[in-house]
């Protein structure tokens, strides 16, 4: 029963373009064959103090059709979860393959999949089989949301050293899983990193890919605690708020993430006990904690025969790709300080030239250079405002993605570890199984006895003990994390298609954003000197 | 092989008013500008290569010139700075705007000068402005004799002078306007000048950002990449509207207003100059007239020639002077006026454009299939 290592995962279907309403229904599914949702766009928006998001279309109202999705849920149960690597060599704890019916941990592979309707949290489809990818890709494409979250009013708390600034997180949404269609709590920046943790504990397992929230920043909020009135903080607060609003709607629009108990609860709920332990994810942290999960895997010694090659290939893309986005984020960064310093160039020109206007005594000249002061002013509001686009639009978009790629790695070294559980885990099996055949052939059946008696308690939820020989332990255990490395695979796969498509979407609505930014300052910029020329002819 | 200049007062046999500089041709550290004037009578070209040494030999003729009376009345068109193939950095920040844009703005400053000194009436009279235009061989290049208005040889207690107190209104006012004028024009080039050097920078990101985005493009049949390929290529070209856009702002910048604010400033400086000189020859005409009236009978008549000779130029310079200054003020206005209505057009012509690029860009990326 031993499965060889080098097992294929499901071949990756051939290129398809999933447009949004189209399904095949030969697929046999109980999806509708027509498309009523439409895609959210992207969480990103340029900096703005009102609550209202700059979305695209609003989804129509009822977005989930009674649909029994049984067959497209696969195998997304939580397996086995070890809270130590180490225990798996220990034959002390033994985990049978369960539902735990608490759904925190439970992933769904449709968006718009019927179960989502049903207001109770517990929801364990009995039915594992197995989908093609196409489905999940056609699954994919009926992406679609109904939640919309906005994070607004940053306001100080408290005084001193101890002060922090609460956010309103508003939420507006018609699924039914939620206690009501409207609703908002105030909440800090460490809620937020709490949230972090406990999902990266729980989906990162599964080969999700977990969005990051903003970094700490010591010096930031130092200057906060002081005051929040002086321009470089208040600049700070619009940052981080803006990244909060980015980070909580990738997660929202993340159908597994969804799900999860510990979203509804940050959304929801009014009072949310403080999390602890964000001391130890400091800015840097987040990224250091998934390079430090890339060396370990790295340092395993056994290494991974790769049959398909799509996961190395995708790894190396990934890799490559993050080096880029690095690139661009350092010149985009440049491009922002030039034009933060053309401001005030332009400010100190302005005055120079109102100077020059009131020292001349050919009135209509000083009429004319007091007039392109006041042009220079509003050019110079003009380049603020260009300043803050390149900012919120660009900058803030590849630091975004600098680090969700970070995140894209974590979930490819999960992969690796599940595969790595499962091969030590065959290794051991060999190792019992050698181990029983040298007891029989030296024929001492009372020995052989009691090993297979051995009895191990079993954590089973359900709370019976079993007896279980030391041998069907290890051959569950290996049936058990080949299906997890298989289930594993497939959602790596999945979050990375769903990446890349959420990814296109993003930089798509986000250049246009910019664009239209662009083209109104520019119209603004001709408005000025059509006002300006009468003037400069009026001269002499 | 010119022979000494002569003082003739013979007239110039080229049009002033539309010299040009065609050309400039970098050698090493040498710059040679061509200049072609249009022939007075008929049809016809002169076509002559000078370099900055050549027009510094053109600006000391004129400043020594000997009968001119009441020539330190004149404000002397500027000269811009000397400026080489390879300019040292702090030469280039004395140039300013001028070093900008591969001397195109230093060849307009120079060929400026070169207009204002043939329309002037007083100045085109020297052969030497003729001789300069026209003649197919180098001007001689002996050092001319070193004369007052060498501005490096005014030494400290001259620069006292500068705040002596007027004895006419007009003067003392325009003194004092001149003052503040040459500061604040001074400090809008000065500003100016960084502005547009910030354009450029910004010019210059938005191309690195532009190719950078194209390493983001990768070959490859899967879908969901050649999508993003193809955004980011659409991505780069954007970029690239916006460092073209941004150079031309940047250009129009330079070649209209910048232009006009370092003339402005330069001509105010000349214009400081000429006035210091006459206050010079005021403190003299004092002094003079202080000897004459102390003076012991022995020097008494010396002392009394001294003072009418004064008093003369003075009168002479004053003169001069006073139509100089409302010449100056009416070219002044006409110039500015020029390089802010030019300045005013170009932009909103680099406006309009760039908001119909982006334009288009915005369609494509709006036509972009999902």
């Amino acid at each position: 029963m031993a499965a060889s290592s080098d097992r294929n995962p499901p071949p990756f279907p051939a290129a398809e373009d999933p447009e949004p309403g189209l399904v095949d229904p030969a697929d046999g599914d109980s999806d509708e064959g027509e498309d009523i949702f439409v895609s959210k766009t992207n969480p990103v928006s340029v900096s703005r103090g009102v609550s209202q998001p700059d979305r695209g279309a609003e989804d129509p109202p009822d977005l989930f059709s009674e649909e029994e999705e049984a067959s497209s849920t696969t195998a997304k149960s939580n397996g086995v979860h070890s809270d130590d690597d180490s225990d798996l060599f220990a034959e002390a704890h033994m985990e049978l393959n369960t539902d735990k019916p608490g759904s925190s941990a439970k992933k769904e592979l449709s968006a718009s999949s019927g179960p989502r309707s049903t207001s109770t949290s517990t929801q364990s489809p009995a039915a594992m089989q197995p989908t093609s990818l196409e489905q999940l890709e056609e699954e994919e494409a009926k992406d679609s949301f109904d939640v919309d979250v906005a994070i607004t009013n940053p306001e100080k708390v408290g005084d001193g050293m101890n002060a922090y600034v609460a956010y309103k997180v508003s939420t507006r949404t018609s699924l039914t899983m939620f206690r009501s269609k409207t609703f908002s709590v105030r909440r800090r920046f460490s809620d937020f990193l709490g949230l972090y943790e406990k999902l990266s504990v729980k989906q990162s397992l599964h080969g999700c890919i977990i969005p990051l929230p903003p970094e700490k920043s010591v010096v930031g909020m130092t200057k906060v605690k002081v005051g929040m009135d002086d321009p470089s903080s208040v600049e700070f607060v619009e940052r981080r708020r803006a990244a909060l609003e980015r980070y909580l709607q990738r997660v929202v629009c993340h159908p597994s993430l969804l799900q999860d108990a510990d979203v509804r609860e940050f959304l929801e709920r009014d009072d949310l006990p403080r999390a602890l332990n964000t001391q130890a994810l400091s800015g840097a942290g987040f990224l250091k904690m998934i390079n430090k999960a890339s060396d370990a895997v790295n340092k395993m010694t056994i290494k991974m025969n790769e049959s398909d090659t799509w996961f190395e290939d995708k790894f190396q893309e990934v890799e490559a790709e993050e080096q880029q986005l690095r690139k661009l984020h350092a010149v985009v960064d440049s491009l922002v300080n030039h034009r933060k310093d053309l401001c005030g160039n332009t400010a100190v020109f302005a005055k120079s030239m109102a100077m020059l206007g009131n020292s001349e005594d050919n009135t209509a000249l000083s009429r004319a250079l007091s007039q392109l002061a006041e042009v220079e002013d509003k050019m110079e509001q003009l380049h603020q405002e260009q300043a803050a686009s390149d900012f919120f639009i660009f900058a803030e978009l590849l630091s975004d993605y600098i680090r969700l790629l970070g995140a894209v790695r974590g979930c490819f070294d999960q992969r690796m570890r599940a595969w790595q559980r499962w091969q030590e885990a065959q290794s051991t099996l060999q190792k019992k199984r050698e181990a029983e055949a040298k007891l029989l052939w030296a024929n001492k059946p009372e020995k052989l006895q009691q090993a297979k008696e051995d009895i191990t308690e079993s954590s089973n939820r359900s709370g019976s003990t079993a007896s279980i020989t030391v041998i069907c332990l290890w051959e569950s255990r290996v049936t058990q994390y080949e299906r997890d490395f298989d289930r594993i695979g497939m959602t790596v796969r999945k979050e990375v298609l769903r990446f890349e498509k959420e990814k296109a979407k993003d930089f798509k609505s986000q250049i246009m954003k910019y664009l239209e930014a662009m083209l109104q300052s520019q119209q603004r910029l001709i408005k000025f000197w059509e006002a300006f020329l009468p003037e400069a002819k009026a001269i002499a | 092989m010119m022979e000494e200049v002569k003082e003739v007062t013979s007239a110039l046999s080229v049009h002033g008013h539309n010299i040009k500089i065609t050309d400039v041709v970098k050698d090493g550290d040498a710059l040679t500008f061509v200049i072609v004037s249009q022939k007075l009578s008929g049809t016809g070209e002169y076509h002559v290569d000078r370099t900055w040494d050549d027009f510094e030999w053109l600006q000391q003729h004129l400043f020594s010139q000997e009968d001119v009376p009441g020539l330190q009345g004149v404000i002397f068109p500027p000269l811009p700075a000397k400026a080489s193939g390879n300019a040292s950095a702090k030469i280039m920040k004395q140039l300013g705007v001028l070093g900008l844009g591969e001397w195109q703005p230093y060849c307009k400053a120079l060929e400026t000068f070169l207009q204002q000194v043939a329309t002037h009436k007083i100045l085109n009279k020297n052969k030497a402005v003729e001789v300069f235009l026209t003649s197919s061989d180098a001007p001689g290049r002996q050092k001319v004799k070193k004369n007052i208005f060498n501005r490096l040889s005014q030494a400290v207690e001259e620069m006292r002078k500068e705040g002596h107190k007027d004895v006419d209104e007009f003067f003392q006012t325009e003194r004092d306007h001149n003052l503040v004028l040459t500061g604040c024009t001074k400090t809008a080039a000065e500003k100016f000048l960084d502005m547009v050097l910030t354009e450029q920078k910004i010019a210059v990101a938005c191309g690195h950002f532009s190719a950078a985005l194209h390493l983001c493009v990768e070959p490859g049949e899967d879908p969901d990449k050649k999508a993003f390929s193809r955004l980011c290529v659409q991505i780069s070209e954007v970029f690239d509207s916006m460092k073209k856009n941004m150079t031309s702002v940047a250009e129009n910048n330079v070649n209209t207003l910048g232009l006009g604010l370092d003339l402005e400033s330069r001509y105010q400086e000349a214009e400081k100059e000429m006035l210091f000189r006459r206050t010079c020859k005021l403190v003299e005409l004092e002094n003079a007239r202080r000897n004459a009236e102390k003076a012991k009978p022995v020097k008494k008549a010396a002392m009394e020639e001294v003072k009418t000779a004064t008093q003369t130029e003075f009168q002479q310079i004053c003169g001069v002077a006073r139509q100089e200054i409302k010449q100056f003020h009416g070219v002044r206005v006409k110039m500015l006026q020029q390089a802010l209505v030019q300045w005013c057009e170009k932009q909103l012509l680099t406006a309009k454009e760039s908001t119909d690029q982006f334009n288009q860009h915005l369609q494509a990326f709006r036509g972009m299939a999902q």
